[in-house]
């Protein structure tokens, strides 16, 4: 892209900033302003960013909603743990077991030998081209089937859901080969280098931080492209799109695929920061909470979905630290507040309202042409004093959780969002 | 019709498509040659509407062909179709609301429709050239950057119009394109449509028979699913059961 280009396109430009206060906060405020402990749960949340990306592309200008990112997700922090969790468990480490060499579950659940799909995952590269694969592959068969089928709208929610469901039964079922309900863990090292220490939570930080500032930069380029045109010309007029000569099918599968890469990336960046990898995250609940990230955030704002699930799950730490029992319905009033009020989320509130208020304030206060500089990001800030322990969020959230409402609606908002 | 077939840019034969028994189009034959410009006429629910859909494959027909130029389109899917050159304007006007006008003739533009051929697509001078001729052809020159929702209805009518222009197809086929326009507007679009029929064929649904007059080289009357009249609009009009069929209606 031309520099010539950007002046004269304010989108661009926009993004630019976004990006670069993202990478301010990301990189320098947040690494600053945190200890080692606290940089570590903010890793965590990153991981869930990455989901979020992917469900701007998908859902927010696709308009394809999967309430099972979960799944993705899943299969990229299994496949990290698998080999995690084989390098953690060489024979001397398990002499004990009556099968020494083979994972400490295997062996209580009277396994006599690694299985055979257990193999590949001694391979770091083997690994490493899984968590792309893995995704891509599965997100492929379930897009061709559903969407050569014309399988859309909430037929395509409910049935991502199940397959959510079924992820979560299998694994919980079939204990020998996955842990099952536990999950996989006690991660020590990743090729030789031990992840547990605060120096190297800080460095995995750093990578993840990198890694969701390069999928930020990937999701942009998308959504300016052509195919981002696309996708939103398809969610309004399909068969406009069908007619005007592509074959719409391949390009719902083509997003579905990237949203399903982008999510299991997070996925393993999960199991290396949090050092385990468990089925509670691949199930329902945490899918469709994904998608209240993305809607927090704007769905259709990459930037914004990044911050949205920044806030979300640090208002879920500091409110279900205190009251664990009425997260769950903080978080449905949270997203049923945000569908009906700002509908374009954070991102909405802040193209809508704190930007042109700046631009007010800057006219009033400067001759000079706005300087890129000048905008003062409202996120960074509030984000570095939550984490000192302020916690305003949970302020917000105490205020929604004190009208309680049920958990369902917040599965029918998300349904009928799609529509 | 006693022609040979291979003379026709489109031959359809024996088309039939039922829906649960009910026969919307019943052995239908048609034959439309190059540059020819064939207008459908019928009473509400004559199955109009459904002979294009099955023509452009949003319908699947349960019976009969349809030969295009040498390709025949009841097995090919509809992207397939739209590149083998037909193009298809619908009833309702189907315009990406939350794009500029810009944007929808850049989407139709004929180059960069796989999925790594739109990511790389360039918006290189070609294509601002080509967009700016259609839109100045559709009346929209002045509008390219607003976005298509901000349009009025007979506005989209002709975006729509536009989109399918730049795709540059042999065979055109358009869906009442004058409904719900102002009389001035009508006037344009008729001017609009003698302008591009010129040099492709085109099978064009109307009502208005003032409008069928203008463009019409000849006219097929559709009756349940049935052809009930075809030839001039003079001979068309002046056959009894035409006139019953309207009447009755
Ligand atoms: N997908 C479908 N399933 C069932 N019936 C259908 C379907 N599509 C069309 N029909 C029926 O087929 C008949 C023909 O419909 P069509 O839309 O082709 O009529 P038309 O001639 O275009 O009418 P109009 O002038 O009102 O546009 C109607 O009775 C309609 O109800
Ligand atoms: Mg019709």
């Amino acid at each position: 892209m031309r520099l010539s280009f950007s002046a004269s396109d304010p989108g661009l430009r926009r993004q630019i900033i976004g990006l670069a206060l993202l990478a301010a906060l990301l990189l320098v405020a947040l690494p600053l302003g945190l200890d080692a402990f606290r940089l570590n749960l903010f890793g965590k949340y990153l991981c869930f960013a990455f989901v979020a990306i992917g469900l701007v592309l998908c859902w927010g200008m696709g308009g394809i909603l999967s309430l099972g990112q979960g799944v993705f997700f899943g299969l990229g922090g299994y496949a990290m743990a698998m080999y995690l969790k084989l390098e953690a468990s060489t024979p001397e480490a398990t002499k004990i077991q009556s099968t020494p060499g083979i994972p400490d579950f295997m062996d209580w659940n009277q396994l006599k030998a690694l299985p055979l799909w257990w193999e590949p995952f001694h391979s770091l590269p083997f690994t490493l081209i899984a968590i792309i694969a893995l995704p891509v592959a599965f997100a492929f068969i379930i897009g061709t089937a559903m969407f050569r089928r014309r399988v859309g709208g909430v037929y395509f929610a409910i049935i991502t859901q199940a397959i959510a469901a079924i992820a979560t039964i299998l694994i919980i079922g079939q204990q020998g080969y996955t842990g099952g309900v536990n999950g996989i863990t006690d991660l020590r090292t990743l090729h030789g280098w031990d992840i547990r220490p605060d120096s190297a939570r800080v460095t995995l930080y750093f990578v993840c931080a990198g890694l969701l500032l390069l999928a930020a930069v990937l999701a942009l380029f998308v959504q300016r492209s052509k195919l981002g045109r696309i996708l939103i010309a398809m969610r309004d007029q399909e068969d406009r799109v069908r007619f005007s000569g592509y074959d719409v099918a391949a390009f719902k599968t083509f997003v579905f695929c990237l949203g399903a890469v982008f999510a299991s990336v997070g996925g393993a960046m999960f199991t290396l920061q949090v050092g385990f990898m468990s089925p509670t995250i691949v199930g329902i609940v945490p899918s469709i909470e994904m998608v209240i990230f993305c809607a927090v955030g704007g769905r259709l704002s990459v930037i914004g979905a990044v911050y949205g699930a920044l806030l979300v799950n640090l208002a879920r730490t500091s409110f279900s630290e205190s009251f664990p029992e009425l997260w769950l319905f903080g978080l449905g009033a949270l997203f049923i507040a945000v569908v009906m009020a700002f509908p374009s989320g954070l991102a909405g509130v802040w193209v809508e309202r704190i930007e042109p208020l700046l631009a007010r304030l800057l006219r009033r206060k400067t001759t000079t042409p706005a300087d890129p500089n000048a905008p003062e990001a409202p996120e960074p800030a509030p984000l570095t004093r939550d984490a000192a322990g302020r916690r305003p969020g949970a302020a917000t959230l105490n205020a929604l959780s004190t009208n309680p409402l049920p958990a369902t609606p917040m599965t029918d908002a998300a349904a009928r969002a799609a529509l | 019709m006693f022609e040979e077939p291979s003379h026709f840019i489109l031959t359809v034969e024996g088309l039939t498509v039922s829906f649960d028994g009910f026969k919307a189009v019943d052995g239908l034959n048609l034959y439309i040659a190059p540059n020819e410009c064939r207008v459908i006429i019928g009473p509400n629910g004559a199955g109009k509407t459904t002979v294009l859909d099955l023509i452009c494959g949003r319908t699947k027909a349960t019976g009969g062909s349809v030969r295009f130029r040498d390709m025949e389109l009841l097995k090919m899917r509809e992207d397939q179709i739209v590149h083998a050159g037909v193009g298809r304007k619908f009833q309702t006007p189907s315009v990406y609301e939350d794009l500029t006008v810009f944007e929808n003739l850049e989407i139709s533009y004929p180059k960069g429709h796989g999925v790594f051929g739109a990511l790389a697509f360039r918006r290189d001078a070609a294509v601002r050239d080509r967009i700016r001729d259609i839109a100045e052809q559709i009346f929209l020159d002045d509008s390219l950057e607003k976005k298509a929702g901000l349009l009025s209805h007979g506005q989209k009518q002709w975006l729509e119009i536009g989109m399918l222009l730049i795709q540059d197809p042999q065979l055109l086929m358009l869906d009442e394109p004058v409904a719900g326009m102002s009389v001035a507007e009508r006037r344009k679009t008729a001017e609009l449509l003698n302008r591009i029929i010129q040099d492709r064929s085109v099978i064009v649904i109307e009502h208005d028979m003032s409008f069928v007059e203008d463009i019409a080289t000849r006219v097929t009357v559709l009756h349940q699913g049935k052809l009930l009249s075809e030839g001039s609009l003079a001979h068309v009009k002046a056959d009894p059961r035409v006139a019953e069929v309207y009447l009755g209606h």
